[in-house]
């Protein structure tokens, strides 16, 4: 058990110290997010009227997309680095492996939720420092990043690399999307409890479920790695 | 060269008889439902094919879970084989649905939970197909296979949880609000005979083209297998 702690801490601060290194991922997805916003500005027309009916859906899909280009960087990196390689060489789990790496992707995307969401907050004169709201942003943001992490690593392998992850995460990622985006909704607009628990309640669960056959199923993605 | 077994034919002309008397049954023996008419006849068939969908879809995650435990080629090969026949099975459902729909509903489509989630899981599995097409080397595409098919067929039913909350006003009861909303009816005797038999005409149907299906792939490989020898 210590080892395997061992191992996850590892392979996040290997991350960590690459990422403080190039700063590759945290900049091309800190800026895309904006970029995404201010599409949407543009599209969407978000005025202040506008914006409270879509602030859940705009910042979700921006989480999306931004999500989608970190666990693919950080898995193109693994591969293109060699490193990947040399950790399948060490004799612990390979699941502890995938739980450092989701938990570095995980760290990455909460970095950017954190500048991007105050940013949105002076932008659209929204208070998003509702403590309810920032919990299904972390929520949501584990079970997205527990499946992308996995399929990134499929992916990633595949010769259709960049194209195939959104291809492959997007529908998968549905079903936590949805209530997400309503207890979202819930939260920043003041619904009664109960209703906000019931979505809740489903992100918890797709989070469990998800993660368990994640940590399962790790192993026989990177046998082979290639 | 393999011959065609025995049995296989025999399934060939079993699935052609229930079949044809599954047509018979649902034009003749099942009474014209009353305020849908004739329309409602698609429903024998439509729930049919959703049906043998949704069993190709369980089959390839079982399968998947197969392979990742035995690694035989032959697991990998029932799991795509019934991605794929599962695939064109529930599109046939979804088309049928909205023939059924457009009189009923006065609409083709409608963001009404079941069909949300079929158009959901239509891309799961549409996405399966790219995955596989994406991986060259033969035992990594069973793997990846293997893993995506369990993850899509988890998905499926939180997917229909979520997308059934997010259509019903009140989202506290699961169970709360009618699913088949305008066109909701009872089956009379004849028709649930007529709706068993439909949904057992396909599920041999099923197993009948899957077995060709297997058969296919393994021909397949058995001639890539001798093209490559003649190379050589």
């Amino acid at each position: 058990m210590r080892n395997y702690l061992r191992t996850v801490i590892t392979v996040v601060w290997k991350d960590i110290v690459g990422e403080a290194r190039n700063k590759e991922i945290l900049t091309s997805m800190l800026v895309f997010s904006l970029l995404v916003i201010l599409i949407f500005n543009f599209a969407l027309d978000l005025d202040v009227q506008a914006q409270e009916s879509v602030t859940a859906g705009v910042l979700w899909v921006t989480f999306t997309f931004a999500g989608t280009l970190g666990v693919n960087r950080s898995m193109a990196s693994e591969r293109e680095g060699g490193c990947l390689d040399g950790l399948l060489l060490v004799p612990v789990d390979r699941s502890a492996l995938y739980v450092g790496k989701a938990l570095g992707n995980l760290l990455f995307l909460l970095v950017v939720e954190v500048i991007v969401l105050p940013i949105y907050s002076v932008l659209f004169n929204v208070n998003m420092l509702v403590p309810g709201f920032l919990l299904v942003v972390l929520l949501g943001s584990i079970g997205y990043i527990a499946v992308g992490t996995l399929l990134a690593a499929m992916s990633v392998q595949a010769r259709t690399r960049d194209i195939l992850l959104p291809i492959l995460l997007f529908p998968l990622a549905i079903p936590i999307l949805i209530p997400a985006v309503k207890a979202s909704i819930g939260y920043l607009e003041g619904y009664p409890g109960p209703w906000i628990m019931t979505w809740l309640n489903v992100i918890i669960v797709y989070d469990l479920i998800f993660t368990a056959i994640a940590v399962i199923l790790f192993e026989y993605v990177v046998e082979d790695w290639s | 060269m393999e011959e065609k077994p025995r049995f296989l034919s025999l399934l060939d002309g079993i699935s052609v008889i229930l079949f044809l008397a599954a047509v018979l049954l649902v034009f003749f023996y099942a009474p014209l439902e009353r305020s849908m008419g004739a329309v409602q006849k698609v429903f024998y068939f439509h729930v049919s094919t959703a049906w043998v969908g949704m069993l190709g879809f369980f089959v390839s995650a079982l399968m998947g879970v197969m392979y990742i435990l035995s690694r035989e080629k032959i697991w990998d090969m029932i799991g795509f084989s019934s991605v794929e026949i599962s695939f064109i099975f529930f599109l046939i459902a979804i088309i049928s649905g909205s023939i059924w729909a457009r009189p009923v509903w006065n609409t083709w489509w409608t963001w009404d939970p079941r069909l949300t989630t079929a158009a959901v899981v239509e891309l799961i599995y549409g996405a399966y197909f790219l995955l596989r097409q994406a991986v060259d080397e033969p035992r990594q595409k069973a793997r990846f296979s293997a893993v995506y098919a369990i993850f899509a067929f988890v998905s499926v039913p939180l997917t229909f949880v979520s997308i059934r909350m997010l259509r019903t006003i009140h989202p506290v009861v699961i169970g709360a609000g009618d699913p088949i909303g305008g066109g909701g009816f009872s089956m009379t005797g004849p028709m649930q005979v007529t709706f068993f038999f439909s949904l057992f005409t396909f599920s041999v149907l099923f197993v009948d083209v899957l077995w060709h299906r297997i058969r296919l792939e393994k021909l397949e490989t058995m001639m890539n297998e001798l093209r490559l020898a003649s190379r050589n």
